[in-house]
């Protein structure tokens, strides 16, 4: 990696002044994605802010939301007992996030803010209709993940949490690997919710994640794995790899829509 | 001590020190003022260099040198050696086209070292690379044979038109044409065999060093110091071998891919001699993945003439082999050699014939891989015997049976070269398939057809030679060393051993099997054996550790060594005993009179030799130390049956082996623990091969799974709990009676996973699938076709 200045702030207003005084300094959450980055020389940042020491991390649960916090480890979402009892699609989906390594370092801020077209958060956060909590304001699931790593967070903006509406009464997640990388190939996240039924997929999209209506549609009217199994996804806006084709991902984004509500029960 | 001889699952001794991070690789070595090398890396599969401007490198902060070609050239460095010389079917040599340490004038695949960056630090060497222009004019590319044997292909060697590395043949080719003309059938089955990056968990690393007096030391990731320092020193750098010092310390795996010179290892030696400072370098697992020889990556056409009855009458095989862009120490034995002579398997096909052009490309080199030429030979056999019970309808493992080398037969010479010492291949098929339960098949499918799954049974029965080499014969079939190996054994003064082997161990165990045999023949305990290897100043000499061949070959050094060790003992033991040496017996650690209860324990002798003051000194020199050269008579046969199970989901085509069995005839064994890991080892590569890896390139030569974000390894997920036995028959031609296990796993597995796949989806007409059989191959054929009910 290239040289930079590290810096840890102790609250979110010196991090943003950090951030917002150069226009080559990165943030840093768990550093899953941005320390590999870092390593192969992709990315040269001046300074470094760490946001571990901005007590963002945590989970709590009130009457009509699940709040976790921007720095909240996979590990913790996936172990946590409130998350696994009010949505346990999210805490299964944090669960298989990467490895048991990645899973005690990557936060889902970072996950969020990187909006890797294959990770499995954005997926969860759209079906659930979330709310993305950052320094500035409040920024609904719909409007936050604008195409492949792009969001709508501006210069200096920081998520600090991220909540989501209870109750949930459906809710899980079903992915694919991609057996290199084991990130999504395709992961479908299905819910019925304060938002209504969602699916969101993850993995497939040339934009990155998005909604599948027409499954939203059959599932509203019947929620079951049969109601989606005759709905496909045209594969024209899908990634190709060698991995996977478009086609591919478009009949496995069935296949896992299926498993999912079969999942979620 | 409990039972710690031959056969004895011994602990590894070690096992401690790699478990607790105390190894000592090479990049756990820094030397005094050692400076740091980076490669600065061609990133285009094919083109000319019109210009390198290395001045602001040069200048930068914390550089001590820049090298290009140039500076090679000037010197008179011609380049790398290749080992081994193949013949064309005219009996001309093969191209031999020059591989410069770096580039000169073209680069010919994506990772060809351009220039050194040498710096203070790594991070300097890196910087200051980035500052390097190099104008290049691309030229077209190829990766795949097929496209570079094409009229008009980009020529990636002047010195080879056509991309022609060689046109090979071996077998009568006129009673196999006559066989065929006379033959009630002919099957024929195209397929290829997928190239693969090795990937060691230790990178590649080297550090060169020079004194004042130009005594030269490279601690290097090999398995062959003593092969490295005869080929950089006699061939590359010109350093006489008594100046030139090679150390391969403790090596994080290598499966094949650390035999060669590498030119990362002339430069630092070269570089160190120049500046008089240590020059380190340690690969980044994305240079590993673009300089480590590939392995694999052949296409072929295999055809087999048949009686009525299944009978084998006659094989012709032709195969492209890929060569990359130059060629690697060992590469063009590869497909020849360790491939053709293969073909014959645990058959009794009475005549054969291959054909094998090897062929120039713009990819990485391809050399020797966990199991080298026979995988590819085994996958060939055991795919197109499978295709044959397709097309004929005789039942598969009945059609194998019906065409057994019997156990009677041996030994057996075969119409490729090879000459079996022993086998029974009948024992080993029928140890798996009880072992597997194959008879119970029929019912776990139904079971599992009723979950939505497809599952299917495969078999591979298959023969490997390994122990190489007789050097005779070596040296008539093109090699440019000796395959002997060395053992000094030192008795101590208090009756300890240190064994020093020619062999290198790099994962396998040796320090724990060798001090097995060691504990079993003198009757000491293991903790008193230390087994040193991986250094040319205290090795005697040896040719290093690939192609299974330590036990066999090494492990008869050390017997050889043993022998004279308890002859010299004997005789010592006579002079304190009062007796005739021909009355000594040497027993269980003790000397003793025959019919007497007179005796002298092994420590005894043992400090006699060392303190001779009651000693036959006029007619015996003091001391306990004696070394073995062993040159092995033949090439040793391991084979056996592996049987593979696999599900496969039908809504997304992902395989999964649910079981795995395999039944080897290794020889005599030393440590089943051992020789379990090891099988287990190479099924899962073997696996890996079979459903997972592809080194990927696109038509031109770029790569596209240059890392592991892209390049499927086989993780624990992926690797049924995998059943090990052996059913041994005795290497009849080396003092153990062993033949070596460090590849079956790797040769064995493939085809019975692919086999059991086809089996899996004999519903949907499907013959014959290429590896990897990824998830969206399986999907695809599924997609194809609703099932038939039978195919063709």
């Amino acid at each position: 990696m290239y040289d930079f200045t590290y810096h840890r702030p102790t609250s979110v207003a010196d991090a943003v002044a950090l951030l917002g005084s150069d226009v080559d300094a990165k943030a840093l959450a768990g550093g899953q994605t941005f320390i590999p980055v870092l390593k192969q020389r992709l990315n040269k940042p001046s300074k470094v802010v760490d946001l571990a020491g901005l007590g963002l991390a945590g989970i709590s649960l009130s009457g009509n939301a699940l709040v976790i916090g921007a720095t909240t480890r996979h590990a913790a979402v996936a172990g946590s007992a409130d998350v696994r009892r009010a949505i346990p699609g999210l805490a299964a989906l944090a669960g298989g996030i990467g490895d048991n390594q990645v899973r005690h370092r990557g936060t889902i801020g970072g996950s969020l803010a990187n909006n890797d077209p294959a990770a499995c958060y954005p997926s969860a956060v759209l079906a659930l209709g979330a709310t993305i909590i950052t320094n500035k304001r409040r920024i609904a699931a719909d409007d936050f993940f604008q195409g492949m790593f792009s969001t709508a967070l501006e210069p200096g903006e920081i998520i600090t949490s991220v909540s989501f509406p209870l109750p949930v009464e459906k809710s899980a997640y079903a992915k694919f690997n991609q057996p290199a990388s084991r990130f999504a190939l395709v992961g479908v996240f299905v819910a019925k919710g304060v938002a209504g039924v969602r699916v969101a997929v993850t993995g497939a999209g040339q934009n990155g994640v998005f909604r599948q209506t027409a499954m939203e549609a059959a599932l509203t009217a019947s929620w079951s794995p049969d109601a989606v199994a005759a709905i496909k996804t045209s594969a024209a806006d899908l990634n190709g790899d060698i991995h996977g084709s478009a086609e591919y991902r478009a009949h496995l984004i069935t296949v896992m829509a299926k498993r999912a509500i079969a999942a979620a029960g | 001590m409990g039972f710690e001889g031959i056969g004895a699952a011994v602990k590894r001794k070690e096992d401690g020190r790699f478990l607790a991070g105390r190894g000592n690789y090479v990049d756990d070595i820094n030397r005094p003022g050692q400076v740091y090398a980076y490669f600065k890396r061609s990133d285009r599969p094919h083109a000319r260099i019109l210009r390198i401007d290395t001045a602001a490198a040069a200048a930068a902060a914390g550089v001590v040198a820049v090298y290009t070609g140039a500076d090679f050239a000037a010197d008179g460095i011609g380049g790398l050696p290749c080992g081994w010389q193949i013949h064309n079917k005219d009996g001309s040599p093969m191209a031999e086209p020059p591989h410069p340490v770096l580039a000169q004038g073209k680069v010919r695949h994506v990772g060809d070292p351009v220039v050194a960056v040498l710096a203070e630090t790594r991070q300097q060497a890196k910087d200051a690379a980035e500052l390097i222009e190099i104008d290049y004019e691309d030229l077209p590319g190829t990766a795949s044979v097929l496209d570079a044997l094409k009229p008009g292909a980009a020529v990636v060697h002047d010195e080879a038109p056509g991309n022609l590395c060689y046109d090979w043949q071996i077998g009568d080719k006129a009673a196999v044409d006559a066989a065929f003309a006379g033959a009630a059938r002919v099957v024929r089955l195209d397929l290829t065999n997928n190239r693969l990056v090795p990937n060691a968990m230790e990178p590649r690393a080297a550090i060169g060093e020079c004194d004042v007096a130009g005594n030269y030391t490279l601690y290097t990731t090999s398995q062959n110091p003593h092969v490295i320092r005869l080929l950089m020193g006699a061939f590359v750098l010109h350093i006489p071998e008594h100046q030139l010092r090679v150390v391969a310390p403790d090596v994080g795996g290598g499966f094949g891919s650390k035999i060669y010179h590498y030119a990362e290892e002339a430069l630092v030696t070269w570089a160190a001699g120049k500046l008089k400072r240590p020059v380190k370098w340690t690969a980044e697992r994305s240079e590993s993945f673009m300089s480590d020889a590939h392995g694999r990556d052949h296409v072929s056409t295999a055809e087999m003439a048949l009686d009525a009855e299944g009978h084998f009458l006659a094989l012709r095989v032709s195969t492209l082999a890929n060569m990359g862009a130059y060629l690697s120490t060992f590469a063009p034995a590869v497909p020849t050699y360790l491939y053709a002579t293969l073909l014959a398997g645990v058959y009794k096909t009475p005549v054969i014939y291959a054909e094998v052009k090897a062929v120039f490309t713009n990819t990485v080199p391809v050399d020797a891989y966990r199991g080298a030429g026979r995988p590819e030979a085994t996958f060939l056999l055991e795919r197109l015997v499978d295709a044959i019970a397709h097309d004929t309808g005789i039942d598969r493992i009945e059609l194998r049976r019906r065409n057994f080398i019997p156990a009677n037969a041996f030994p057996y010479q075969t119409p490729v070269a090879l000459q079996y010492d022993s086998g029974d291949y009948e024992t080993t098929l029928a140890a798996a398939l009880k072992a597997a339960d194959y008879a119970g098949f029929p019912a776990r499918r139904q079971a599992a057809a009723a979950q939505g799954k497809l599952r299917g049974i495969g078999i591979s029965t298959y023969l490997e030679a390994c122990g190489i080499a007789p050097s005779a014969v070596a040296g008539a079939l093109g090699a440019r060393a000796g395959l002997y190996e060395v053992a000094n054994v030192r008795v101590n003064p208090t009756g300890s051993i240190t064994v020093f082997t020619g062999t290198h161990s790099h994962g396998q165990g040796h320090e724990t099997t060798f001090a097995q045999v060691v504990a079993d023949q003198l009757g000491v305990p293991v903790s008193q054996v230390d087994v040193v290897h991986g250094d040319t100043a205290r090795i005697p000499f040896g040719m290093g550790t690939y192609g299974s061949r330590s036990i066999a070959v090494g492990g008869s050094a050390l017997v050889k060594a043993m022998d004279k060790i308890v002859a010299k003992g004997k005789r010592i033991a006579a002079h304190l005993l009062e007796a005739s040496v021909d009355d000594i017996e040497f027993k269980d650690g003790k000397f003793s009179v025959a019919g007497t209860d007179k005796s002298k324990t092994f420590g005894e002798i043992a400090l006699t030799a060392y303190v001779p003051h009651n000693y036959p000194i006029e007619e015996l020199e003091p001391g306990l130390d004696e070394t073995a050269f062993y040159d092995p008579k033949n090439f040793t046969f391991p084979g056996g049956c592996h049987v593979a199970e696999v599900e496969i989901d039908r809504e997304t085509g992902v395989v999964r082996v649910v079981n795995f069995t395999a039944v080897d005839d290794i020889g005599r064994v030393i440590n089943p623990m051992i020789v379990e890991g090891q099988v287990h080892g190479g099924v899962a590569q073997g696996i890996g091969q079979a459903l997972l890896e592809q080194a990927g390139y696109d038509a031109g030569g770029q790569i596209v799974s240059g890392s592991f974000m892209d390049y499927t390894m086989p993780r624990a997920d992926n690797i049924p709990n995998i059943h090990v036995g052996t059913e041994s028959t005795l290497c009849t031609h080396n003092p153990l009676g062993v033949k070596g296990v460090g590849e079956v796993g790797a040769i064995g597995s493939p085809p019975a996973v692919i086999n059991a796949i086809v089996n899996a989806l004999d519903a949907y007409g499907v013959r014959h699938l290429d590896m990897p059989a990824t998830s969206q191959k399986i999907w695809s054929i599924l997609q194809a076709g609703a099932p038939r009910m039978a195919a063709e």
